[in-house]
């Protein structure tokens, strides 16, 4: 059973240095924010962090990097109109940057969770985010080699939680939150609700509460009309 | 309206004109994939008798518009991170699953911009390769490599006159031998094993493709 902890500080305080941390989120949507902030204050440095962008404008993961906590990062899109901290660090040499085509992205995150050792794949076959990495021609078609990316922990924002971990998503803010869930040793997630175990129906379970170690309610996460069983 | 044929009498078409022209093109029944920008402006076009379901990688099936005011929920975006509406029928699903479904040839259609697209169907869409360049890739070289047909829409030149339709792209690559179909201003081709065929001009001719794009061109049959 997962622990419930009282505050994103409590739920975030066993991170230590260079840990590998999953933050899910697409742009603002499934971005678990109180819980990155807490990440800045427990004060865990030579992170390396996967996640699908490299933060935005002044909140979230953006002031992770700022203050320098990140040591590498895996995403598939750091440069945006926003992205100012990160472009910074790049320029200045102070972040690594390993860039992964955004299915190629979800598919180790993925198989990490899955317990895959690698898959052969066609995104990326031919271009230069394919050298060095072995390649295979299957049904006369070119693949390229990706391994899974496995991770100490996952952060992570859901709709509404079970007291067993059951996780239930938004709309489009579900986005990595499944699959994070899975790769990370320890998921650390925060939801608008916790409702008793039995709440839910097991037929609308998006993620099952044996990916889930620690859940953290913050405030109302969700729109008043979406309570749930809705 | 004479399609497979030079309309040397008309005019270049408008960028709403062309975005109406791909609308037109999609099959009823068809699963898209509307990339960022110019081809985001398809889906304006695509009738309701079309029955066209749109895709976003972000993981979502059955997108409605562009949301406006009250409509506007910070949970429901699409991959350009703008807010958006649901359809009846619609679905959510996690970004493996997206990209499952993309990879896995059951999108029918992604439309998407270019740099460069060479006679082979390469596509260069994501980075100018420029030294100082941050490089982002999101969803590009998914899209390119799993949609059964790739549709590309841009500009026929570039600022400096020189034709995007190359021999070999100089600009660093998305995916190879993807692209099936080219919409510019100036004419429709069809990326085939034979060749890069014309399927239709705006305003100019064949003669006058030839001048400018340094690729061996033809007029598709018609039919």
């Amino acid at each position: 059973m997962p622990t419930i902890a009282s505050s994103a500080a409590e739920a975030v305080a066993g991170i230590r240095d260079n840990s590998t941390v999953l933050i899910g989120g697409f742009g603002n949507a499934g971005q678990p924010m109180e819980l990155i902030d807490a990440l800045l204050e427990c004060g865990a440095t030579g992170l390396t962090v996967v996640n699908n962008n490299a933060g935005q404008a002044d909140a979230g993961l953006a002031l992770l990097i700022k203050e320098r906590r990140v040591r590498k990062i895996i995403c598939s899109f750091p440069r945006q109109s926003d992205s100012w901290h990160f472009d910074a660090a790049y320029r200045a040499g102070e972040i690594e940057l390993e860039l992964v085509p955004q299915g190629n992205l979800a598919e180790r995150i993925r198989a990490a969770g899955a317990g895959i050792g690698g898959f052969f794949t066609p995104t990326g076959y031919g271009t230069m985010l394919a050298e060095g990495k072995e390649t295979r021609i299957i049904d006369g078609r070119g693949h390229v080699f990706e391994t899974p990316i496995h991770a100490d922990y996952a952060l992570v924002k859901a709709h509404i939680a079970d007291r067993a971990g059951n996780l239930l998503y938004r709309k489009t803010a579900r986005n990595f939150g499944p699959i994070m869930a899975a790769a990370a040793t320890a998921s650390i997630v925060q939801v608008g609700t916790i409702v008793d175990t039995g709440a839910l129906d097991p037929e609308n379970i998006v993620t099952p509460g044996i990916y889930v170690n620690t859940i953290v309610q913050i405030g109302a996460g969700a729109p008043a009309e979406h309570e749930a069983q809705q | 309206m004479n399609t497979q044929a030079e309309n040397t009498t008309g005019t270049r078409l408008g960028r709403e004109e062309l975005a109406a022209l791909v609308a037109a093109d999609i099959k009823a029944g068809s699963f898209v994939n509307l990339g960022i920008g110019q081809p985001t402006l398809v889906s304006n076009y695509l009738r309701p008798e079309q029955a066209v379901t749109l895709h976003t990688e972000n993981g979502m099936l059955g997108m409605g518009p562009e949301a406006h005011g009250d409509e506007i929920d910070p949970d429901l975006i699409n991959a350009g991170k703008i807010p958006v509406t649901e359809m009846p029928g619609a679905s959510y699903f996690h970004h493996a699953d997206s990209f499952a479904m993309m990879r896995g040839g059951h999108l029918d259609v992604c439309v998407l911009g270019a740099f460069q697209v060479s006679a082979t169907g390469d596509l260069a869409n994501w980075h100018t390769g420029a030294p100082d360049a941050i490089p982002a890739v999101g969803g590009a070289m998914d899209l390119a490599t799993g949609a059964k047909e790739v549709y590309v829409m841009m500009g026929l030149f570039a600022k400096d006159g020189s034709s995007k339709l190359v021999e070999a792209c100089t600009y660093p690559l998305t995916g190879v031998g993807c692209v099936t179909r080219i919409y510019t201003n100036d004419a429709v081709f069809l990326i085939t094993a034979d060749g890069v065929r014309v399927r239709e001009t705006f305003g100019t001719t064949l003669a006058e493709l030839r001048e400018r794009i340094p690729v061996p061109l033809e007029m598709a049959a018609v039919g």
